[in-house]
């Protein structure tokens, strides 16, 4: 599997190291509310299709890149600095919003 | 900055490294591997919208010019440039005392430099077969369109992260960390081995 680093060029997956689901928002920390925590470390999508992801470039340029997968293909449709933002692929919450919507 | 040592820097490397022709040089030697031991080697990163005023700042301690784009570099022989990730730079220069240089002009509202003299290990390999033999260690395009002169790339070979400036058409400097330099100049002499490589 390559992964097309915005910075350095198509890679091979062996550089990156996976950050978890990016369809997820971490609450702010001093927030009381357990619904939103449980949902943040346990809820996922689990998406037979595209997939936001977070990845770290970490045998290279070490940037954070929100990644779009699919999960049945591997096809990578969408890489871009999670600095930013450029490139297809909300992550965070409104990610996860639209997703269910359609869902 | 490195500390003056008397008479020669410790290397590494010095246990493996044997000066002379190695490995299947009978039909010629293809690779040549030195050390380079450069003086400094420093490391800036600029913050978010920065980079322009960091790029400045390298054309005015060293007198190099940056060109545009992602791992574009530059070098002189005497001192090398190149970026390695969004807004972060190698700097390496034959003479000491260039994070003293930088941290007069890299502000803190402009960036950070990190001088990396004793923390990494430069070794060059040069020759025909350069591309050859490191299109074994690293999956990256080596030829000259995708990786010119001057440019760097930031890469790994089994966990050992290295950082890569194409210096010629044949020739490669690497930064390697210190601590895996020896290991990692002996898989290199390994790998060379074949077509017959001289250690200078």
């Amino acid at each position: 599997m390559l992964i097309t680093c915005p910075y350095c060029g198509p890679r091979d997956v062996i550089e990156f190291t996976y950050q978890g689901d990016g369809n997820r928002e971490r609450p702010d920390p001093a927030s009381q509310n357990f619904e939103a925590w449980n949902a943040y470390v346990y809820d996922r999508l689990n998406p037979a299709g595209d997939h936001n992801e977070i990845w770290q470039h970490s045998g290279g340029c070490r940037t954070h890149l929100k990644v779009v997968r699919n999960t049945l293909t591997h096809e990578i449709s969408s890489v871009a600095f999670m600095r930013g933002d450029h490139g297809r692929g909300d992550h965070g919450s409104a990610a996860r919003r639209k997703a269910e919507d359609k869902s | 900055m490195v500390e003056p040592q008397s008479p020669e820097p410790l290397s590494p490397l010095e246990p493996e490294f044997h000066v002379g022709s190695h490995g299947n040089f009978e039909h010629g030697v293809e690779i040549i591997l030195t050390e380079t031991r450069p003086g400094s080697i420093v490391q800036l990163a600029a913050w978010p919208g920065e980079e322009k005023k960091l790029i400045a700042a390298i054309r005015t301690v060293t007198g190099l010019a940056l060109p545009d784009g992602a791992g574009g570099g530059v070098s002189d022989g005497v001192k090398s440039v190149f970026g390695f990730a969004p807004g972060k730079f190698t700097v390496a220069d034959e003479a000491e005392g260039l994070a003293a240089a930088f941290a007069k002009v890299v502000t803190p509202a402009i960036g950070t430099v990190t001088d990396l003299s004793h923390g990494r290990t430069a070794i060059r390999i040069a020759g025909p077969k350069a591309e050859w033999v490191l299109a074994k260690f690293f999956a990256i395009d080596f030829s000259l369109p995708a990786f010119p002169v001057g440019a760097g790339r930031s890469t790994a070979h089994h966990d050992v992260f290295a950082q890569i400036q194409r210096t010629s058409a044949d020739q490669f400097d690497i930064y390697v960390f210190r601590s895996f330099a020896r290991s990692f100049w002996k898989a290199l002499c390994h790998a060379s081995e074949e077509v017959g490589y001289e250690v200078q």
